[in-house]
């Protein structure tokens, strides 16, 4: 109740701070932009300025963590409440929200920008963040999962890590390089409940493991023996030989415990490596190797992931938003941010032409490939056992998702802590996940 | 309409007279409270009746053309949610052992200061500090400084690395409460002390009363509406704690520190279901107004009895 309230008054506030903002053409006027506070996004923050010197718009970010911004964005834009001329979106959001004409067909704008080369952006990157083949989206960075383990811990220990690791292979090097003693986890693993959390990872397992959320026919199978099977894997995997605190531990979480020198092995995103090498945040820069996402039953794993950008409908000053966009994902950017910032931090997976710079093919030499292969075989038909009738990888790409992905890695968090078995986790999940399939069987 | 009374026409007209200037000078009264009383509707009872008409709705915020009219639906799904139950009974545990926990230690602390000794006023002014700070920035401290499994002060007296927002969720929820809630009991309980009249303590001391024997039937009776007052303010606070669930434990692991507020958020700004949420919200106001008449009636009974606790 309060806090419908205080969104209706921070609504209607937001609404009559923006009246007055959005004067006619680009000169003066001011642009709010919704943004994830991840580091390469407030590398951009603090570049900005040199973006309202050039052009003389007044930029405002509103800059959160994922799942609140993510909130905040959605139901903005749902109730088309025009407080965002920028938001930050992923292509879990990208298609749906094109297809409701909540958002801005870019197509136009990108011809219209001279140099702005949208045929660099990596194919499957593209095609995500598009409805109908034309983009309402532009990526700011991209990325897949992959596998960041130690080299010298192996060494140590005696192990090399084969070129296409099996998810059997990494749990025998996790027990074997598991040093209670030494506060080294064998590998940290997301266990956060969020379906942008501990879900992601999660899923592409349970991929390869040939299980499904839904059938072709919108019939749930979280019970299915082989989504038990990936489940208690991944479960076991963490209680057995995963990092203290799990059932809390996500993306930063693992950063920091890897980064600490606390975990031998970590299984995420690829933008980790950025932080990874980076001498600033991290004590184990050089000693990281980097495999593709383990597998089982597939010939990849890895998700595809991105955050970029787009215009709400609604929102005033259109061609000012582009022009911020454009300046953010262009090519001359990446440039700015590897002179000023250093390559490391350059936002990755998304142009081409980021892998052709000598500089940037340096830095990177240790991850830059296996991020690149990683996000081209992101699709489908290579990382899952059978066809299904959602779009996405690590999530189903339908709207009920964030709700039932977060109650359904609630469930597993219980898992991870222990505090209830893998089958009644599933039992629970597979009710939830059915009321959402059989809404969907009622539309076909 | 044909009049059945035998009223003298004089009678009549000086009852008129009486309805017509009695209004008036109602009406006086009234009109400069009535933007005061819009103003109150329009901030509190529409957005309410906007709930309830929200909640008799399917309608989820994330697929256009969802929206239609389901009658009491959202209603049953909300009692068949196993969730939803979960979260009522971890509020009800909650708000319950917070209240008696913190007027326990409410009252301790106040029996100690209210005696005179060096440097009260710094004890005082210490003890107090919990309940200024932001509550957000008490869960955060409370997160990372006490329960972190690696950077924690618990981890650094104990030396375990047990992870206790994971172990003990619920419990670590409580206790950072209990810790901000503590203060606000004892400032309560120490106006109740000092309001206290020496005369009868010393009566009670000259018969050869103990201690002991004093507070219970002395000090405990005289304080016993100021208890009344704490734990129903306490109670209404607390059912509402929202800042230390969402920044401590995101209502996991799974469920189990899920409160109706923290729930209520989720289904809505995470799940776009405004049908749902609205109705879960209904229902929850509901509750709270039959527990909160049920308590105010126990007071209002309690005060009007003289004789206090025995």
């Amino acid at each position: 109740m309060r806090k419908l309230l205080t969104l209706f008054a921070a609504t209607s506030l937001l609404a009559t701070g923006c009246a007055g903002a959005g004067s006619v053409g680009t000169g003066g006027s001011t642009l709010v932009i919704a943004i994830v506070a991840n580091p390469q996004m407030k590398d951009a923050i603090s570049l900005a300025p040199e973006f309202e010197k050039a052009t003389g718009i007044n930029l405002k970010f509103v800059s959160l963590p994922e799942n609140q911004a993510r909130a905040k964005i959605t139901a903005s834009t749902a109730t088309e409440g025009g407080e965002f001329d920028v938001v930050m979106i992923s292509n879990y959001e990208a298609p749906q929200w094109a297809a409701n004409g909540w958002l801005e067909n870019l197509e136009p704008h990108m011809a219209a920008t001279p140099g702005y080369d949208e045929g660099d952006f990596i194919p499957s990157i593209k095609t995500s963040l598009s409805y109908q083949n034309q983009m309402y989206a532009v990526p700011f960075y991209g990325e897949s999962s992959f596998l960041a383990y130690r080299k010298d811990l192996f060494e140590k220990a005696g192990l090399t890590m084969p070129a296409k690791p099996t998810w059997q292979q990494i749990a025998d090097f996790a027990a074997k390089l598991d040093d209670k003693a030494d506060g080294v986890a064998g590998i940290c693993l997301r266990g956060k409940p969020g379906w942008g959390e501990s879900l992601a990872p999660f899923t592409t397992v349970a991929n390869t493991f040939g299980a499904q959320w839904f059938d072709k026919d919108w019939n749930a199978k979280l019970t299915s023996p082989e989504f038990k099977e990936a489940a208690n894997f991944y479960v076991n995997l963490i209680r057995d030989h995963g990092e203290v605190g799990a059932s809390s531990a996500g993306f930063s979480e693992c950063g920091t415990r890897y980064t600490q020198g606390n975990a031998a092995m970590w299984y995420d995103a690829t933008v980790m490596a950025g932080t990874n090498e980076d001498p600033s945040s991290s004590k184990i820069v050089g000693k990281s190797g980097y495999a593709p996402a383990p597998v089982v039953k597939t010939q990849a794993s890895g998700w595809l992931y991105t955050w970029a950008l787009g215009i709400p409908k609604v929102a005033k000053d259109k061609d000012a938003a582009w022009k911020f966009m454009a300046w953010m994902t262009d090519k001359a950017y990446v440039q700015k941010v590897g002179q000023t910032y250093g390559w490391n931090r350059v936002p990755p997976g998304v142009r081409q032409s980021t892998y052709t710079i000598p500089d940037y093919a340096k830095a990177a030499a240790a991850y830059a490939k296996p991020t690149l292969d990683g996000i081209a075989d992101a699709n489908q038909q290579k990382v899952m056992a059978n066809p299904v009738p959602y779009p996405g990888i690590q999530f189903v790409g339908i709207p009920e998702f964030q709700d039932l992905g977060t109650r359904v890695s609630q469930q597993l968090s219980a898992a991870i802590a222990g505090r209830e078995s893998v089958d009644d986790a599933l039992k629970q999940s597979q009710d939830y996940a059915q009321t959402v399939g059989d809404s969907y069987k009622a539309v076909q | 309409m044909s009049t059945l009374s035998v009223d003298t026409p004089k009678s009549h007209a000086h009852a008129k007279a009486e309805e017509k200037r009695g209004l008036s000078t109602a009406a006086k009264r009234r009109l400069p409270l009535l933007p005061a009383l819009i103003f109150v509707i329009a901030v509190t009872q529409l957005p309410f009746l906007l709930t309830v008409f929200y909640s008799f709705q399917s309608w989820n915020l994330v697929r256009p053309g969802s929206r239609h009219f389901v009658g009491l639906d959202n209603y049953i799904d909300v009692f068949s949610d196993a969730t939803f139950l979960v979260a009522l009974l971890n509020t009800v545990v909650l708000t319950v052992v917070c209240v008696l926990v913190a007027l326990l230690l409410g009252l301790g602390l106040a029996i100690l200061l209210d005696r005179k000794f060096f440097g009260r006023g710094v004890v005082r002014t210490l003890l107090i500090t919990p309940f200024l700070i932001l509550p957000a920035a008490g869960a955060l401290l409370w997160k990372t400084t006490m329960f972190d499994p690696t950077y924690g002060l618990l981890h650094f007296v104990f030396g375990t690395d047990l992870d206790w927002l994971s172990e003990f969720p619920l419990a670590a929820v409580m206790a950072q409460i209990v810790w901000q809630w503590t203060p606000f009991m004892m400032l309560l309980i120490l106006a109740g002390l000092q309001s206290q009249s020496k005369e009868v303590l010393e009566a009670a001391s000259v018969d050869g009363a103990g201690r002991w024997r004093t507070f219970v039937s002395i000090t405990l009776p005289h304080l016993s509406r100021f208890l009344q007052l704490a734990t129903l303010l306490g109670a209404i606070y607390i059912v509402n704690s929202f800042d230390a669930i969402f920044l401590m434990t995101q209502g996991g692991p799974g469920t189990a520190s899920t409160n109706l507020p923290y729930y209520i958020y989720q289904r809505a700004f995470e799940g776009f279901d405004v049908g749902q949420s609205s109705a879960m919200g209904v229902i929850v106001v509901i509750l709270t107004m039959i527990v909160a008449t049920f308590a105010l009636r126990l007071m209002f009974r309690t005060f009007s009895v003289s004789g206090g606790v025995k």
